[in-house]
């Protein structure tokens, strides 16, 4: 079995909201997916299961593991990096490679500290003397050094400029990932990671709207730029979503054939952020 | 194993400052304060022309060395392994409150700063991190105040000798009188009593470093002062029959108070003695080891190993990260 985790029925309360509903899904080896949804709508909480950081109901398999009763070995083979804030600030650069290195099985000193070498961090330097860049690519040099087969990422590029995000999917495709590994993302710069992603799941309210890969999706959703003449019949198809640019309405259809669409006007695969705004209308009303 | 000793090593590493610096700087006021002492005993001398001779008669005290006899000698040498224990009694004392905070702080500050997913986020079990932090609290804490106590003690034994021999006073005779490597041996082997006295306080303390959702003081102080007022209160109304002081001793006292050194002498039968050489070997560890047999001690390690076991459970599923 391919599959790295596979979900069946996952559930989790907490005491007012039901932060999962009912969630199934299954991962595959060697993906980067996308965990796309609003605030609150139980992205982080997916993950926490996974990392079995939280309790649940329903049954998880991550790797072979129930992340409730085998963490401990679990997290061998799992990296995760939440938002930037959790590096330790006391820690020095050399003092959090050592710790690593010694207690990680699947940790390379070598090549961690030849992706140090990359940065300009000290290895004297502590966390908390470092900007939420440095804290980000200290993190990621670790976590790239590590051969795990299952890396999470919880908002990582949260706060950064824009050097720092790009480099940071840069080294990740470039340095980490291959066939053997899978990377999970959650992030709200969808169009960053747009071009990375070969799966991509939408979460609202707890419940997984969308779960396609990324060639399934661009057959499943096309955008029509649409005269104003023809929208009435483009409207009669039921679009997604209708906006207008320069004169022109844009639709956004679901399951309707290229073919059918074509004759409206110029078709296109519609950017993950429209399809998300799309899907996810109504979230907060 | 390895990981072990790095999980320990990390804690000296995030608490070097109270593990190391606190107790070092304790014992440098200590030397400080007596430097100070004997300085302003010389300046004072000085200027009101006293002579170094205050034992009478002979112009310097090698006269008296001799005229010792073995009594005297024994004394001599208590007071001066006393002088060594005593610096390590005021690191001690700091130590108390260093592991006290620390406790309190062990499993809550990284779950305060989130850190926690950093370490959750390594194949580390969470029995090995909350023991790791209770042998750093239990045994690397107090060795440190052992060794830098025992330095400070023997810095302290070497200033006096320097001083009287300006006086030219011929001290090493004196000094030679005193038992350092017996000190040192005592007091490194009071450590595991260290551990099982001060395991329930550890335990309760970092119970509620795992358990509280803020404020961690609070609740650790709050809960058994809390419990002891309403055992109080029912007293007053002759409703319950549970001895008030019993109940401060024997529970208060040693959910709180146990991390401080020394607290298992008043299980200790016979301390004490009619001079200092009695009394110090009174203090011995041949002696105190008796606490061994002392129900006390056992009941509150029992205690320590259910609140542990909690502490580990919170630890591993408390969950507001």
């Amino acid at each position: 079995m391919s599959a790295v985790i596979s979900a069946n029925g996952l559930s989790k309360r907490y005491k007012t909201t039901l932060a999962l509903d009912q969630v199934s899904f299954q991962i595959e080896r060697g993906r980067i997916v996308g965990l796309i949804g609003p605030n609150g709508a139980g992205k982080t909480t997916a993950l926490k299961a996974i990392l079995g950081l939280t309790d649940f109901s329903g049954e998880l398999n991550v790797l072979g593991y129930d992340p409730r009763k085998q963490r401990d070995k679990l997290m061998g083979e799992v990296c995760f990096i939440a938002d930037v804030a959790v590096l330790p600030r006391w820690i020095r650069v050399c003092e959090v490679v050592d710790f690593v290195a010694n207690v990680h099985p699947r940790f390379d000193r070598a090549k961690c500290e030849a992706f140090l070498a990359r940065t300009k961090l000290q290895p004297a330097q502590r966390v908390r003397q470092m900007s939420k860049g440095m804290i980000v690519q200290l993190h990621l040099a670790l976590v790239m050094a590590i051969d795990a087969k299952l890396l999470i990422l919880d908002e990582p590029t949260l706060g950064l400029d824009i050097l720092y995000r790009k480099q940071f999917y840069q080294s990740l495709l470039e340095d980490y990932f291959d066939e053997n590994k899978t990377i999970i993302v959650t992030t709200h710069q969808v169009e960053e990671v747009e071009h990375i992603l070969t799966d991509l799941m939408f979460i609202r309210d707890g419940k997984i709207v969308l779960d396609a890969d990324m060639d399934a999706v661009g057959e499943r959703y096309i955008e029509v730029m649409v005269n104003s003449d023809k929208a009435d019949a483009a409207r009669a198809l039921k679009p997604l979503d209708e906006r207008q640019v320069f004169g022109k309405s844009i639709f956004l259809f679901d399951g309707v054939g290229r073919a059918q669409l074509e004759v409206l006007g110029e078709t296109r695969r519609p950017s993950i952020s429209d399809l998300f705004v799309a899907t996810m209308k109504g979230t907060y009303a | 194993m390895k990981t072990f000793y790095w999980l320990v090593k990390r804690e000296f590493w995030e608490h070097r400052g109270g593990f190391l610096w606190a107790p070092v700087i304790t014992g440098g006021i200590f030397v400080l304060l007596n430097l100070m002492g004997i300085v302003t005993g010389e300046v004072l001398g000085a200027s009101h022309g006293f002579r170094m001779n205050v034992f009478g008669g002979g112009s310097d005290m090698s006269r008296l060395v001799t005229a010792l006899d073995q009594q005297s000698m024994n004394t001599v040498g208590a007071g001066l392994d006393l002088v060594m224990y005593s610096s390590t009694m005021i690191i001690g004392i700091v130590l108390g409150f260093v592991v006290f905070f620390y406790c309190l702080g062990a499993l809550y500050d990284d779950r305060r700063d989130r850190s926690i997913l950093f370490w959750k986020s390594l194949p580390v079990s969470d029995t090995a991190t909350v023991l790791s932090k209770v042998a750093a609290a239990t045994v690397v804490a107090p060795f440190i105040t052992v060794v830098v106590g025992a330095l400070t003690g023997l810095l302290m034994l070497l200033t006096f000798a320097i001083a009287l021999s300006l006086h030219g006073v011929s001290v090493w005779h004196l000094l030679s009188l005193s038992h350092p490597l017996r000190v040192i041996a005592n007091l490194i082997g009071s450590i595991p009593l260290y551990v099982l006295w001060a395991l329930p306080a550890v335990g309760w303390l970092m119970l509620c470093s795992a358990w509280a959702r803020s404020k961690p003081f609070l609740w650790a102080v709050a809960w058994p002062v809390g419990v002891g007022i309403v055992i109080g209160w029912f007293n007053l109304l002759g409703t319950v029959n549970v001895s008030n002081s019993w109940y401060w001793r024997e529970v208060v006292a040693r959910m709180l108070g146990s991390v401080f050194p020394g607290g298992w002498l008043r299980e200790v039968h016979g301390i004490g003695g009619n001079n200092p050489a009695e009394l110090l070997s009174s203090l011995g560890v041949l002696h105190t080891y008796s606490v061994m047999g002392s129900l006390n001690l056992w009941i509150g390690v029992a205690a320590a190993v259910a609140m542990l076991a909690g502490a580990i459970w919170f630890r591993r599923w408390r969950d507001d990260s």
